[in-house]
Parts: structure tokens; sequence; C-alpha cells
């Protein structure tokens, strides 16, 4: 649209122009009232997207103030670009996750790839090195053509940015449920490695001071990316591609380089990346932190297309771009600095002291607010919660134990379960080992990496087991954080904080309200018992397909720290004769189960019980024993119960067996998904020191060398007898066979 | 012995390439700029992997026209030791120095694994560390592998015993004859898209990759002693 023909202010108030753009019309009238007028065209379009959900978390911000955010460790909590955590050493680690749903239900590869760009943004705009990338994937089932084009592509989306930039994808999981057939969940993390004194913020800060616009140049790309990552999708959500972005991985990998070379100048103020709304937003944010007002003269912003209106330029989501604040009078080093990378840094406007957000475009004035009102003053809303009926039908429902008559058909049917099934198609399309610090790559509970020059290492996971959460939100909300931190200690970490990835359905609804209120509740809770607060993350709302809501979905992503890399620990089990432990009860627990989903094709009941205490307990005497080097190999019960997680200790052990007996009802004591539980291995010349370590350890076997799994029951009755090389071949091959078969 | 590892716009494992010979070998390296035009002081040219160029066109195809190439084709006249992995063996294939073309692996999907090669030809200043025939672990990480030549250059390549290493067992991409490295004529060039240099520790699972560094260093040495 040109200039000439944006509508007016009467035109816009009148024909209430203002809702294609997403907002109300309490809002606009909001607006009227903070300006004292009636917004022009660009001023609205300012609005519209600072007051999206997603960058205002306008429904969601009395939510996220219950997440407990501080601790010993953190140097950054939430509202930068990502939080950041004390490692000792005078090193920290930087992290955060983001969504990027709504683009790739879209356009998959451009969306899932510039997820990943857009995360890397956030950390090193942070003045941290992007060390890892992570991410946690949702899809319907596998059953489909869209569904696996929209597999396929989002996969090769990420490892096309990631493995061009250079950052190894070490980590992540995936689950497949119908929930998500229309709505998949592309979330990427992004970990960073940083010295204290490097640490920046996005702050305009020193009236006078110069702005700076560095990386790619301004297209119409993406131009509502975050209005339109507010709203529901439809059957004609095809017609919002233009709203998806495209990456430059290359692009991206210069600015980077640019960038952590520009923190280590004293001429840097401050910096942002220009993710969602763009230069409106980091722009006005920047100024906001910092008290100060901005001018830019929109006639200096880089354009790659011709006739740009200040509405496109300030509205575009284009990729690969960083506004940073310079000391005024420096601006030359800054230019001279980027041009080495062949990168372009152009002043585009001055910090002002007058706390108003003024654009210039041709010798006008074409938007002049209150920073502000665009970045502060958003309205907030308190929805109304209500329980849905479904929650109260499935808390009702007796227990019930699945029938189950072939125990060796089940467990092979189980590890071909998509969700349980070896995600190595996925990874192995990764380049997870660059950069040289990888110790233990994807396919253990978490991904390890080294810190060098040190003899620390960081263990990384993301979790969110999202069936538990549509049962019962609060108990599946503490179930993800307790998860992640199992999956960390497993690793031999010490669990710090953790980034969630808030993905629900529309918070309108009462009953989604609900979910989310429910859901941060138990999060809240087994962050503060387990001590990882919540140091930064993201809200995705509004997940939802021609009106169904995916599974509540907060993604949970942590770090950890390994204090010597000797602690290491995975999963497999190690050598002949080690003694197998389980610690922890087992009870009948199938509600959200795999087996259930298996049997009744459904999920229903209760989700499997917690208890926090219990919880923190055992996972402090397992790092303690991992630390000890009592452990040999550790790893936690989750999807499919305890038979998986046995059979995912020998997956990839040339010719390890297992022969353990187990109690009590039979379909539990294999399936169930009680919580809490690990398998653990443990030489026999540590026995004394392991069990003293942890007491209510039981040993039920030990590791052979004839390739079989045994599992007999108390009577010596085999449950369980089946080849390791069977059962590796089945779990490998489950996602190629599912890719390969016609749907 | 000091080598020179060549960063173009776009290279990503140049860091891995300095730390291997920093850290593994424990001798002398640099990052030089792909803008630099003479590397007379250095002993030996490591051009690394990665996405040069964003691998815009065809891989390696815009790196080739980088002004540090003049310097390394006569590095290559000098018969110092070249490495090229991955990336950089792409870049050695586009600007003629090495025989051959790459494809896209025959799958088309970027590969990141461990795979088995075997080492064809141990009589190299590359592999003089190795048995013959020996079967080594090292990891490879690339969309574009999947080498391909004429029949001539092929019989050529057998002929002058030019294929260092080879896919052993499964061939993940494709590539002609298994070929998973070749040295030029001379012997002082080699191109390979395994990456030796992610394979120079134990703590990362595997540290085969360490001896091709240092028979790199044994010829140098040995060289050395015989011109000083």
């Amino acid at each position: 649209m040109s200039l000439l023909l944006e509508p007016n202010t009467t035109k816009i108030k009148e024909e209430k122009l203002y809702r294609e753009m997403g907002l109300s019309d309490e809002e606009f009238s909001k607006i009227e009232e903070l300006l004292g007028r009636v917004p022009n065209y660009t001023e609205t379009g300012l609005f519209s997207v600072m007051w999206s959900e997603h960058c205002s978390y306008k429904t969601s911000k009395p939510i996220l103030k219950k997440f407990p955010t501080k601790g010993d460790r953190v140097l950054q909590g939430p509202g930068e670009g990502a939080g950041i955590v004390d490692i000792n050493d005078g090193q920290a680690v930087v992290f955060k996750i983001e969504s990027h749903n709504h683009p790739s239900a879209i356009e998959p590869y451009q969306g899932a790839a510039t997820g990943v760009g857009g995360i890397i943004r956030d950390v090193f705009s942070m003045g941290a090195r992007p060390i890892a990338l992570l991410n946690s994937l949702r899809f319907g089932k596998l059953d489909n053509p869209r569904v696996k084009y929209l597999f396929e592509e989002v996969v090769a989306g990420i490892a096309g940015y990631g493995n061009c930039i250079g950052i190894p994808t070490v980590g992540g999981e995936i689950q497949f449920d119908d929930c998500y057939k229309g709505n998949p969940l592309v979330n990427a993390m992004c970990v960073g490695l940083i010295n204290h004194e490097d640490i920046q913020k996005g702050q305009a800060k020193g009236i006078g001071n110069t702005v700076m616009y560095v990386g790619a140049s301004t297209g119409r790309d993406g131009i509502h990316g975050a209005t339109f990552a507010s709203d529901e999708l439809t059957d004609v959500s095809d017609e919002d591609r233009p709203a998806v972005q495209v990456g430059d991985p290359f692009m991206e990998k210069l600015l980077m380089e640019a960038c952590l070379e520009l923190i280590k100048s004293d001429a840097l103020v401050g910096i942002q990346d220009m993710g969602a709304a763009g230069l409106t937003s980091s722009a006005s944010e920047m100024a906001s932190k910092a008290g100060t007002g901005i001018e830019l003269n929109l006639d200096e912003v880089p354009q790659r297309e011709l006739n740009m209106t200040p509405y496109e330029m300030m509205l575009s989501e284009s990729q690969e771009r960083m506004l940073v604040v310079i000391k005024k009078g420096r601006e030359q080093e800054v230019v001279d600095l980027f041009k080495n990378y062949d990168l372009e840094a152009k002043s585009v406007g001055v910090v002002t002291d007058n706390q108003r957000f003024r654009l210039f475009h041709k010798g006008e004035v074409v938007a002049d607010v209150p920073v502000d009102a665009l970045a502060e003053d958003a309205p907030v809303y308190y929805m109304p919660s209500k329980e849905p009926a479904y929650f109260k039908e499935m808390q009702e429902l007796e227990i019930a134990i699945p029938q189950v008559s072939n125990y060796n058909e089940m467990l092979l049917k189980l590890l071909t379960q998509p969700t349980i099934a070896s995600k190595e198609w996925v990874y192995n399309q990764y380049d997870y080992m660059i950069r040289t610090n990888t110790v233990v790559a994807p396919g253990s509970d978490a991904a390890v990496l080294r810190i060098r020059g040190t003899n620390k290492a960081l263990a990384m996971t993301t979790d969110c087991n999202s069936r538990y959460l549509y049962l019962d939100p609060e108990t599946g909300g503490k179930i993800a954080v307790a998860e992640a931190a199992r999956n960390i200690v497993c690793s031999g970490g010490e669990p710090l904080a953790i980034t969630d990835g808030i993905n629900f359905g529309n918070p309108e609804k009462p009953e989604i309200f609900w979910q989310l209120e429910k859901a941060t509740d138990g999060m809240s809770e087994a962050c503060e018992r387990l001590q990882t607060p919540v140091i930064g993350g993201n809200v995705s709302l509004y997940n939802e397909t021609n009106g169904k809501a995916i599974y509540p979905t907060p993604i949970v992503g942590m770090v950890g720290l390994v204090h010597d890399v000797e602690h290491i620990t995975t999963q497999s089990f190690k050598d002949v004769g080690d003694l197998i432990y389980v610690i922890g009860e087992t009870k009948p627990e199938f509600g959200g189960s795999e087996l259930q989903q298996i049997v009744d094709g459904d999920y229903s009941g209760k989700a499997p019980t917690i208890d926090l205490q219990v919880e923190a307990k055992r996972q402090k005497q397992l790092l303690e024993a991992i630390q000890a080097n009592a452990v040999a190999s550790a790893h936690d019960l989750s999807e499919g119960g305890f038979a998986v997680a046995l059979a995912e200790c020998l997956m990839g052990t040339s010719s390890l067996g297992a022969y353990v007996q187990v109690t009590g009802e039979e379909v539990s004591a294999l399936f169930s998904e009680t919580q809490s539980r690990f398998v653990v291995s443990v030489s026999p010349n540590k026995k004394e020191a392991f069990e003293q370590k942890v007491k209510e350890a039981i040993c039920i076997g030990h590791v052979t060398n004839n390739g079989l799994i045994t599992i007999i029951n108390e009577n010596g009755n085999p449950l369980v007898e089946m080849n390791v090389s069977e059962m590796n071949k089945a779990w490998k091959g489950a996602i190629p066979c599912l890719l390969k078969s016609e749907a | 012995m000091k080598f020179a590892v060549v960063v173009f716009p776009g290279s990503n494992c140049d860091i891995d390439m300095f730390h291997a010979v920093q850290d593994g070998l424990g001798e002398e390296v640099e990052y030089v700029s792909h803008t630099t035009t003479d590397l007379t002081g250095y002993d030996a040219i490591l051009l690394p992997g990665g996405f040069s160029y964003g691998d815009y066109l065809r891989t390696g195809a815009i790196a080739q026209f980088s002004p540090i190439m003049a310097a390394v084709k006569e590095a290559v006249e000098q018969g110092k030791p070249i490495l090229g992995v991955c990336n950089g063996f792409q870049i050695l294939l586009e600007s003629g120095i090495l025989p051959g073309a790459m494809k896209r692996n025959e799958h088309l999907k970027f590969l990141c694994q461990n795979v088995q090669l075997k080492v064809v030809n141990n009589e190299s200043m590359f592999t003089s560390r190795y048995e013959k025939e020996e079967i080594i672990t090292i990891p490879i990480a690339h969309g574009e592998g999947n080498y391909d030549c004429d029949q001539e250059t092929l019989d050529q390549l057998k002929k002058n015993n030019q294929i260092l290493f080879q896919y052993e067992g499964v061939n993940p991409n494709g590539s002609k004859e298994n070929i998973a490295g070749i040295m030029n004529k001379s012997g002082n060039v080699l191109g390979m898209m395994p990456h030796p240099e992610r394979a120079v520790d134990s703590l990362l699972g595997c540290a085969d990759g360490l001896r091709l560094f240092q028979s790199i260093l044994t010829y140098w040495r040995e060289k050395h002693v015989i011109t000083s």
C-alpha cells in the first residue's frame, strides 16, 4: 500500500480498521485516551503489534508473575532477551526458549528456520556466544501426508539454519498426538556462554547517543507476524503466508560474529534483536527500559524493496537485524567493524530525553507517541477461569489397568510408537557435534557439552508430557519440571534454572485459561521445590485449529551444571555384571500413558501423581551417588514405563543384555508411568558406595552379555524375553518406516 | 610447525580445526582471513568446513574466488601440506585443485554421524601414522558429500594411489567408489568429507582423527631435519 492510499484517522476509527490489526474497540479507545487524539495509520500499527499477546503478554502477565524467578545464581531473570545464570569462575550460562508455531503451521521450513534464527539472536544480543540449540516439537500422528510434510520440513528447517550458522543442535523432544494435527508446535531453545563482564542489556541510555541499525535490510516480509501469532489458525490461514519470514543463516552467522566483536567495544551502550514486531519493539522497548525516548529517521533504514511506507518498515519482521545504541561520536568505529564482515551499520536515530517515540519519514513526523504507551501501557487482562467439565469426569474415573495379553509384543509395539521410537532420523540431520564440545550427543536423557578450558560441563534438556497436562494441568505442570530435572540429574548435572515455552489454546475461553492457571501453578511449585527458578521464556496462545485447542503444553527447557566432566553419565548400560537398580516404587498409573493410547486409543483418567518432596530427595541422592562416581548409568522412567526404560538402557550397546526381576501386578510393573523413578546400573565394586547414598534403591538384576532382555516375575516366570538387536531394529526403524508408508 | 586455518565468510568448523592443532597436536596455529593474499609464513594450510558464502549457488562455488585462493594455489605449488575438510574439500574441487565434483547426498538429507573409514593408502604425508587398510571412526556432517568424477579421473585416482579414505560398510552419501577423501597427484593436497578435527579428544568419543594431524607433523619434521 502506498502512503497516499493509507486510510486517514476518520476512516480508521469509523470503519474500525484497527480490528483487522487485532485491536479491540476498548483497546483503541484506550489508545485515543493515551494520545489525546485518534492515532494515524502508522501509530495504530505500532500499537497493534506492541499490544498483541506475543509482545505484551497482556493475558498471560498475571500468570507469569507467579513464577519464582530469583535464586542465588540468577544474574538476569525474565525481561531481557534471555535469562542468565551464574556457573562459577566468572562464567554464566544464557538461555531461552521461543515458539514459532503459527509460521511453522503455514510454511514449515521457513517457520522453523526463522524460529531458530530468532532465538539465537536473543542469546547473542545478551553478549553471549551461542553454544547449543535444542528444540521441542509436537505434531499430529504420522498417518497423513500433511503431518508428514510438516514434520519433515520443520526438521529440515531447523537443520538448515542451525547447521549453516554452525551451532550444534544437541537435543530436544518430540511427541505426536492428534491435537497437534493442524497446529504443530515448534519451540527452539538456544544456550549461550558468557563471562560476567560481557553481559549486555537492551537499553537505549544516554541522551544524544546514536541508534544504529545493523544486519539485513528491511523488506515487506513478516508484516504483522506478532499479530498473526496471536490469533487462532483457520482453514484460510494459508492466506497469511506473507506474514511468515524467510531466514538467511549465512547473514546471521556474519551478524553474530560482528555483534560478538562489538560487545567487546566500550562504544556499545545497548543492543537488542529485532524480533517480533521488528523495529517497533526493539526501539520502543530499549527506550522504555532506559526511561528515555527515541527518534528514528526512517529514510535511513536500509530497505530491500521500493516505496516502503513507515507502517511497513515499522511492522516488518525481516530477519537477521539488530538495533544497537552507540556512544555519540563513535559511529564510524561501528561502521568499520561491520564492514569487515561485509555488513552495513547505519545511523537511523538518536536517544532523546522526552520519553517519546517519534518517527520521521521524508521530512514529516509520521508517528509521535509516548514510549511507555507502547511498551508498558498495554492493557492487562484478568481472564475468567472455569474448570472444564471433562476434568471432573476424568478425576472420577476408577483406576483402570489396561489389558495386555502378550508382554513381548506390547513392549515391541511401545518401542515403535513415534513418541518413544528412536529420533535418530531427526537428529542425524542436525550437526550436533560442531564446535567439538558435545560429550553426550542426542539420544540420552540430556545433552552434555563440556566447557572448553575448564573441568565443567553443561547438561541441557527440553521436556513436557502434555498428555498428563491435559488430564490434570497442575499435576502435569509439576511433572514437566520434575522430568526435566530428572534428565539433568541422570546426566550428572545439578539443575540450575528453566526457561518455559508456554503453548496453550485460546485464553479467552475460560476452560483454557483455567488450564493455563493450573499448569503454571504446578510448574511454580515444582520450580520452588527443585530450586530451578524461571529465568525467561515465551508465551504462545491461540494454538487452536478451527476452534479445537491443543493440549496444554508448557515446555520446560532446563540447564544444569556438571561440576566435573568425570560426573557425566549416560543412560546406556556399560559392563557385563553391573548391578541394575530401580529407585522408586511403582503404582498402577496409566492415565495419559503410552500404553493407554495403544489399548484404548485415547487418554483418560487421572494423570500419574507426584510428590515433589520425594522427587527432590531422590534427585539429590542420585546426584550425590553420581558425583561420588558410584553410578555406571542412569535413566529416568518416563513414557512406556519400566520395560521401555530398561530397553532404552540397552539400545546401542553392542551385545549387552539385562536379566531382572519385577514384583507386584505385572502390567503396572512393566508399563505404568509412575513418576520419580529411575533405573540405574552400578559396578559391583561400587555396590556399597551406591547403596549408602541411595538407600531406597532396590537391586533387581544385572547386566548380561547374551544380548537378551529378560524380565521375570516374582515366581521366576518370564514376562519379557527378547533379542536386544530385534528391539533395536524396530525402535530405530519406526519413524523412517512411518514416513515411507503410504498414508 | 605453524598451521593456517583459513576463515571464509560462513566458515564454521574453523574453531574446531584451530583447537585440533593447538590442543590436540600441540603446534602453533593461526586464523587467516579470506582477504589475506600471502601465506608464506605458514607450513601447512587448513581449509575448514562450514557454509562459505552460505553455500549459495553451489557448495564452495563462491569461495574459490576469494583473494586468498591465489595464495593457496601458490602453497600447493610449493608442496606445502594442504588439508580441506568438508566445505574445504568442496572449495578445493570447485577451484580445480582436486579433480571431480560434489553432488547432494544420495538420500538428499544432511547427515551427521560417526562413520567408519578404511585407510586405503597409508604412504601419504596425511596418513603415515595409520596402518594400511586400518578401519577408523571419524564423524561426517554434510548435505553434499556425494563425490563424483568421470571414469578417466577415477582410473587416474586409483592408478596414482590418490584415494586415501573410503567409506567402510555403509556408504553414507552415495559417493563414487565409496570415496571419502582424495589427494592430488603430487600428494600434498588432501580433500575429505569426514571431519578428522572433530575426532581428536576421547572425551568426545573418538580420537582417530588426531593421527592425521600427527602424520602431517611427522612429514614436516622429517623434511625439516633433512633440509636444515
